[in-house]
């Protein structure tokens, strides 16, 4: 059963719809992700979930019951705050005991579990110490320690990597999947950052303006993106304005102002005429010197006018004859790849047949 | 070779630029004492010098019409260092007493304010940002009147009720005039909580009374600390409410002191009590500072 469901829950500001009808539901034990831009309403649901605000509509139901009535501190829901919230005044040690105090635990209970948790985030040597003694990653490990340490049956992340610097941001990340599989509590992680998002999670919803775009795997999310919004959010991708001209079985075939003639994978119940995007990630675009063999049925021509080397891999801003411009990622460990390009150079770009997707607006 | 070259050079360059980035490091040592020289001696002149001829004159004699007795024998009056005003304030136990009850008045004004300029200050930094400076500028606005004139308004108040020179006019004087005192540095803290805290303590299930105990209570320690010492000091030494509001049995400090410089004309007395003050005053201080240190050892 669900651990926790979201039905239909809105909630306005003024004339703002923060959250719109929303509804899903997270599986026990899951690392579960709301994903979006600022202001798509992924924090206001968090804190509707954690009880600081109340949804204007709908229900939201922890193993089976409605919250509605009961406040935070009596929901078995923490939270681990952007900021982390660490009381100043309490040393390391008392932070994490303080839901053991609230739920009135035995000392030597307290005691033991603290000494846990201390361990299980590797902060046993400053126990004793000041939240402003620490780090920020140390910090950012405290208010772990001090939500799971009662073990809530929900973790509640709001953004609790955004104020770490990147390579810290990135070893946390590490940490955060193994001791939440560690754990084994439910964790609904809120994040602006897709990267984090993909590299965390067993499921995300994509937000934006209030609604759930998507709610699918990762990989699914990255690969077969629902929308418009989602593909542009997801990693980079090249969208590009496209009409139907014939749909089969087993392809279609679209007419790209700017470029011509494009083969894509079929969609449901596509129909000659339809409009939307054609969306293709730049690692499908395969970049080369020479004409490529005509297993790869979209084939153009073009000009490299830029390119972006990020060490593993070099993305390529190639111009092609009918003026539209794509993005075409060249990984810099390819196996005989013939010389690096440069601005001005002759190139072509092709991909598969069934690479890049055809998404209605 | 030209690795060999590049290093060299490098070291060099490093010789050149070290020893001037310490002399910039001194001058900026010297701007320091420079900007900092001109309020130092201010407080040296006009705090240490009056407080160091103050026990000078506590160990002279008085002179006949006020003032002090030459040091040197004049035509057979006292003169010269004596311990007769000590010998004077230890030797007669209404002036203990009186010290006693001045320190005692002095605690319950300064808990009266702390107990109502809590709600108030915690109210004022609760409110919307634009209401706030308005709401302080209320709480000073009293000061905007002579403060003889707010105690006689006591009298005009109080009178008719028959409460007037009592201990109870003292206090309710006392708290009157201080409460901006307290107000004021309790709002500079609470104003500065972050809000998270407390939603952060609901969260792990703390409820209103024990985020209050635990989160905001603590946090608000330096405000009361600072408020306390703004109010617990002046009434040690304030005269004029007794003088007005007070019944005979009422005197402080304050009016010892200033009975012996303005009607007995006794400095050295007047002075004696002064530095007996002070002294109380910085013994309770180092006692404080003391007990906040063992409190923090303790914590850590």
């Amino acid at each position: 059963m669900a651990i926790l469901e979201i039905r239909n829950v809105s909630r306005r500001y003024a004339d703002l719809s923060a959250v719109d009808e929303v509804s899903f539901s997270v599986e026990a034990g899951e690392f579960f992700t709301l994903l979006g831009p600022s202001g798509c309403g992924k924090t206001t649901l968090l804190r509707m979930i954690a009880g600081f605000e109340a949804p204007d509509a709908g229900q939201i139901l922890l193993d089976g019951v409605d919250l509605a009535d009961t406040p935070p501190e009596k929901r078995p829901v923490h939270t681990v705050f952007q900021s982390y919230a660490l009381f100043p005044h309490m040393t390391v040690r008392d932070n994490i005991a303080f839901p053991l105090k609230m739920a009135k635990k035995p000392e030597a209970e307290i005691r033991r579990r603290v000494q846990e948790a201390l361990e299980q985030v590797h902060l046993s040597d400053k126990s004793s110490h000041f939240p402003h003694e620490l780090s920020g990653g140390q910090k950012q490990r405290v208010a772990l320690a001090r939500g799971l340490v009662n073990q809530p049956r929900l973790l509640l992340l709001d953004e609790p990597l955004g104020a770490l610097d990147a390579k810290l941001r990135e070893e946390m990340r590490g940490e955060l999947i193994d001791l939440q599989r560690e754990v084994g509590v439910t964790f609904v992680f809120v994040t602006h950052s897709q990267q984090e998002a993909l590299a965390l999670s067993h499921r995300i919803a994509v937000m934006n303006r209030g609604r759930v775009e998507q709610l699918d795997e990762p990989s699914r999310l990255y690969g077969y993106p629902a929308n418009r919004f989602v593909a542009d959010f997801i990693g980079d991708i090249n969208l590009m304005e496209a009409e139907v001209t014939e749909a089969s079985q087993g392809h279609l075939r679209l007419r790209v102002p700017g470029l011509g003639e494009v083969m894509a994978p079929p969609v449901l119940d596509a129909r000659a005429g339809e409009k939307g995007v054609l969306a293709l990630r730049p690692e499908q675009a395969r970049i080369s010197a020479h004409a490529q063999t005509a297993e790869l049925k979209n084939h153009f021509h073009g000009t490299v006018r830029g390119f972006l080397y990020l060490g593993d891999v070099t993305v390529y801003t190639v111009e092609l004859d009918n003026g539209i411009s794509m993005d075409a990622l060249l990984a810099n460990s390819a196996p005989g790849r013939a010389k690096f390009f440069d601005i001005g150079d002759d190139v072509f770009i092709a991909w598969r047949h069934d690479a890049g997707l055809f998404l209605r607006e | 070779m030209r690795g060999c070259f590049s290093v060299s050079e490098g070291n060099l360059a490093k010789r050149a630029i070290v020893p001037l980035s310490r002399l910039r490091e001194r001058a900026g040592e010297r701007a320091k004492w420079l900007v900092s020289l001109p309020p130092t001696l201010f407080l040296l002149v006009f705090f240490l010098a009056p407080s160091l001829i103050m026990v000078a004159a506590s160990f002279r004699y008085p002179g006949e019409f006020g003032g002090l007795a030459p040091l040197f024998a004049v035509s057979g009056r006292e003169s010269g260092l004596t311990l007769e005003a000590y010998r004077f304030f230890f030797g007669d136990f209404t002036y203990l007493e009186i010290f006693l009850r001045s320190f005692a008045v002095a605690g319950l004004t300064t808990l009266i304010c702390t107990l109502m300029a809590y709600p108030l200050a915690w109210l004022i930094a609760r409110s919307p940002k634009k209401h706030r400076d308005l709401m302080v500028l209320l709480v000073i606005l009293p000061f905007a009147s002579n403060f003889l004139i707010r105690v006689y308004a006591w009298i005009i108040i109080l009178g008719p009720l028959n409460l007037l020179y009592s201990s109870f006019a003292v206090i309710v004087g006392m708290v009157y005039v201080h409460l901006p005192f307290m107000v004021l540095p309790l709002y500079t803290n609470l104003e500065k909580h972050d809000p998270a805290l407390l939603e952060a303590a609901q969260d792990l299930g703390a409820n209103a009374w024990t985020r209050f105990w635990r989160i905001t209570f603590p946090l608000s320690l330096p405000g009361i600390f600072s408020g306390a010492a703004l109010v617990f000091i002046p009434v040690l030494g304030m005269f004029a409410i007794p003088e007005l509001l007070g019944g005979t049995g009422d005197i402080l400090i304050g009016n010892l002191i200033k009975e012996q410089f303005l009607d007995n004309r006794d400095w050295p007395l007047g002075s004696t009590l002064s530095l007996m003050l002070t002294v109380a005053v910085l013994g309770l201080a180092a006692l404080a500072a003391w007990a906040g240190r063992t409190r923090r050892g303790r914590a850590g």
